[in-house]
């Protein structure tokens, strides 16, 4: 008997040894669902997250955000800043200097032309880069020596982790992609399929839309990484059925994005076999109020714009009440469970960025009541409000979505208590979100009172995303129906608070000017109503280790750390 | 429908006479006929012999009872969220239990069974009517064969969700702005379905009715100078009335399920409008854990469409003259 128990527990030091100190290639294969496949390797050409993910294992930036939402340096030696003469004292340029010794998957070394040619290569003018928002405002980039690159800004800076930081704005390969600029660059199938990166995976065969294998890259800079020798990213399916083929069974060992009713989640994960986990970043689902008259009797061209405020949305008392009739943690718990927080903020984070704003966090439906009749709305004959002749009648529309067509049916019915009338109108995400500026229906148009969506910002800087709310953003004919500022807010004096804030360098200011700007357009005025504070959901198997989700960069920023748990 | 009925006796009287060389049949085959026995009581008692068919009547009345009177007597509202009642088995508050936003069932059941079964009905009937017109005018008139028979390839080679896409993105709001959103957007969809699922039927029909054209009695009626549309009206469409039956049964369903599809789109009807297709894909994602939403709406559908196929199948027995008696 003890024998027994000593050579049993030989084997299971033998076995536990691999993971311990693991070796590249030693963990086999690992596999990974996404159910949106992705379409090509190069993110430049492609704005897509499926795109970004399945590039982000082979490119790499020079600096990634941590899941907390931290800057840390990827190919850079170090993450520069003011303290270490990275960041110029003017705010204007900002000195990577990169690790010596990274090398590319053909075994080139990783040099500052690289990184120079990756900026040409997204800022050329024929070139339609996806990313190019990630370099906007940059000047000029140049190689100081060669591991050293200035990258100069027209105007200061305060935050200067754009270009070059996190996974959609990585390094390609000067050599390779020497001729792909331009208006060449979609041409070059070989190239964006096959992109040579100093990731820990290179690409063996890409299968458009449908799969590809990848394998362990030798030339990879810490000799150990990745644990596993190959990596299959299937592409295809729906969530449901991804998050199945993880969860119960077992078919794959990560599955990205398996956004499902909670109590469906639960169930899959019941089966022992693996669990979703979540990571909040910036996302919120929220309610855009539109400020201006979507009505279908105004002519074609002046219907929600400017010119026409709404007529029974410009009543800041309306807009309130409809918020405050909103039970958000109800919300939360039925359509997103553990992925999400109820919230009452645009900014939910970095922390000195994030608001205290819970006041509507509790559902008030007999003070919503309240302060319609104060406001001179009264209930007809019907129960719904009136008021100078305008019925209190809403359009609210929304992307087909099962989670968001369940927030309709409750929020209609919250407001029907009040005394407000709700059609509702459902469009097909892909012309929804098209952005087709001949589409009567996308959400840019807003050819409705109110329009349920979820955005985000990327990085650690809302700066950008809150500087999509001035008057001039707003999507209009002119602008062929393009522009952030979706519900047409405009305020003089939040415009003028965004021209300060972009000269504002110390971080707790900054992130103070933010909540004052945040709480301008939620509690103040009612404008956005935000409702959840949602997180990215993805499934793993419980065998695949080093699993860390991150909603500030790609899902796959640390896959070089995956490894195979040994029972 | 009448027309054809009696038609069909006309002509088995005329049938039954032609071999009795004794007397040139009546001026007036019905009126001289037997008065005692009419028409309808000789189809009602064929088409009670038919086992199938009386069963689908029972059920499928039982469905539009269930679906027309229903909501009378159940009067919970089909879209009111008890949300603190979500989820539920069969209890007796609920008696087929509560969808996730504890939504009753069996009013969604009711409340989308009228919705379901008018879209399939009138749409059916759109449909069969354009079918059967463009089918027996382009079987019948040589001259229009040509044209009417492209516009159907035409219509069969378009691609049907982007046309419905159209429709819908040009029509929805005029229409619901004069008739209500729901007014409106029924009267799309039913129209949608309609025109372009007619193609089948009329090919059928044109078929059928060129192979009748070369029958001996169309001849015969030529010959003594009946003009075009009572012969048509007389002589070709109650027989091709079974072909006709088929097609519009099979028409029904059809109707039903794009429905779904168009709603599950978001082309459809606005969310808060239940129907049985909506209801169904509703239920896809949790069918493992609750399968009763998923059986309930997918068994009413498959029931109606059943029945309308049985009584479809039996009212063609009891219509064909050469089956009647046997």
């Amino acid at each position: 008997m003890k024998l027994k128990t000593l050579m049993m527990g030989a084997v299971a030091t033998a076995a536990m040894a691999p993971a311990a100190f693991a070796e590249r290639g030693s963990d086999g294969q690992v596999n990974i669902i996404m159910w949106q496949a992705p379409s090509t390797m190069n993110m430049y050409l492609s704005g897509g997250t499926k795109d970004v993910i399945a590039a982000s294992m082979v490119l790499e930036p020079l600096a990634r955000f941590t899941p907390e939402g931290e800057v840390v340096a990827w190919l850079a030696a170090e993450v520069p800043s003011v303290e270490n003469g990275g960041i110029s004292e003017d705010l204007r340029s900002v000195t990577w200097k990169l690790k010596p010794g990274v090398k590319w998957s053909d075994g080139t070394a990783l040099t500052s032309a690289d990184v120079v040619f990756t900026a040409d290569y997204c800022m050329s003018p024929e070139g339609g880069c996806a990313q190019l928002a990630k370099f906007e405002g940059v000047e000029s980039v140049e190689a100081v020596d060669d591991l050293t690159v200035r990258v100069t800004f027209t105007t200061p800076r305060p935050d200067p982790f754009s270009a070059f930081v996190s996974g959609q704005a990585p390094i390609i390969q000067k050599a390779q992609f020497e001729n792909c600029i331009g208006e060449a660059a979609p041409t070059c199938t070989e190239e964006n399929f096959n992109p040579i990166g100093t990731g820990p995976f290179r690409v063996t065969e890409f299968r458009t839309n449908d799969v590809i294998t990848f394998e362990a890259n030798p030339e990879y800079r810490d000799p150990d990484k990745p644990a596993f020798a190959t990596l299959v990213m299937k592409g295809g399916g729906d969530p449901a059925s991804a998050a199945r083929s993880v969860l119960e069974t077992g078919e794959f060992d990560y599955a990205w994005n398996t956004q499902l009713a909670p109590d469906v989640l639960q169930g899959m994960e019941a089966k022992g076999m693996g669990k979703v986990s979540a990571a909040f970043g910036s996302l919120i689902e929220r309610l855009e109020v539109n400020m201006t008259d979507p009505s279908s009797s105004l002519p074609e061209g002046e219907r929600s714009t400017l010119k026409h405020p709404h007529p029974i949305l410009s009543d800041a008392n309306v807009r309130k009440a409809l918020s405050m009739a909103i039970d958000r943690q109800l919300l939360t718990e039925i359509g997103y469970g553990s992925a999400g927080k109820p919230t009452c903020n645009l900014i939910p984070a970095p922390e000195a960025w994030a608001s205290d704003n819970t006041e509507c966090l509790t559902q008030d439906i007999e003070g919503a009541k309240a302060l319609l009749d104060q406001a001179g709305w009264v209930p007809g004959a019907d129960g719904i409000r009136e008021k100078d002749g305008k019925r209190l009648s809403l359009l609210y529309q929304t992307s087909v979505n099962a989670v968001r067509q369940d927030f309709q049916a409750l929020i209609k019915q919250w407001w029907q208590e009040i005394g407000v009338e709700t059609e509702l109108k459902v469009i097909d995400a892909s012309v929804y979100f098209g952005g087709d500026p001949g589409s009567p229906d996308t959400f840019q148009r807003f050819y409705a009172d109110i329009e349920m969506l979820a955005n985000f910002f990327e990085g650690g800087n809302p700066e950008p995303y809150l500087a999509q709310r001035t008057c001039n953003k707003a999507p209009g004919p002119d602008s062929q129906w393009q522009g952030e500022n979706i519900n047409r807010f405009c305020d003089e004096g939040y415009d003028k608070m965004i021209a300060e804030l972009s000269g504002i360098v110390d971080p707790a200011e900054r992130g103070e000017m933010g909540q004052r700007l945040n709480d301008m357009l939620t509690k103040d005025s009612h404008s956005i109503i935000p409702l959840v504070y949602r997180g990215t959901a993805s499934a793993h198997s419980n065998t695949l280790g080093g699993v860390q989700l991150n909603a500030w960069d790609t899902e796959l920023w640390n896959v070089a750390d995956w490894y195979r748990v040994k029972e | 429908m009448t027309e054809p009925r009696g038609q069909q006796v006309e002509e088995s009287v005329s049938n039954a006479a032609a071999p009795g060389a004794e007397a040139l049949p009546p001026d007036d085959p019905v009126a001289a006929g037997a008065p005692s026995r009419s028409q309808w009581r000789d189809i009602w008692h064929q088409f009670r012999n038919h086992r199938g068919a009386m069963l689908a009547l029972v059920i499928f009345l039982g469905i539009i009872l269930f679906v027309g009177i229903g909501p009378w007597l159940w009067t919970i509202d089909a879209t009111y969220v008890d949300y603190r009642a979500r989820n539920q088995g069969f209890t007796l508050a609920h008696p087929l239990g509560t969808d996730q936003l504890g939504r009753d069932i069996l009013a969604r059941m009711m409340t989308g069974g009228r919705v379901s079964i008018a879209v399939g009905l009138v749409a059916m009937a759109i449909a069969l009517t354009l079918g059967s017109a463009i089918g027996v005018l382009s079987g019948y008139f040589r001259r229009l064969d040509a044209p009417l028979m492209r516009l159907t390839e035409l219509f069969l080679a378009l691609p049907l969700l982007p046309l419905l896409l159209l429709m819908v993105t040009l029509f929805r709001e005029p229409l619901s702005q004069r008739l209500g959103a729901g007014g409106g957007v029924f009267l799309l969809i039913v129209t949608a379905i309609g025109v372009t699922s007619w193609m089948q039927t009329a090919r059928i029909v044109r078929g059928d009715v060129l192979g009748l054209k070369e029958r001996e009695f169309i001849l015969a009626a030529k010959s003594i100078g009946t003009p075009a549309p009572r012969m048509i009206l007389r002589h070709v469409l109650p027989n091709v009335i079974s072909p006709i039956m088929v097609a519009a049964t099979l028409g029904i369903a059809t109707a039903i399920i794009t429905e779904s599809s168009l709603s599950f789109l978001g082309l459809g009807f606005p969310p808060d409008f239940p129907t049985w297709g909506r209801l169904l894909y509703d239920a896809v994602d949790q069918m493992q854990m609750y399968p009763w939403r998923v059986i309930l709406p997918g068994a009413f559908i498959s029931l109606t469409v059943l029945s309308v196929n049985y009584i479809g199948d039996g009212l063609r027995d009891a219509m064909d003259p050469r089956i009647r008696g046997r």
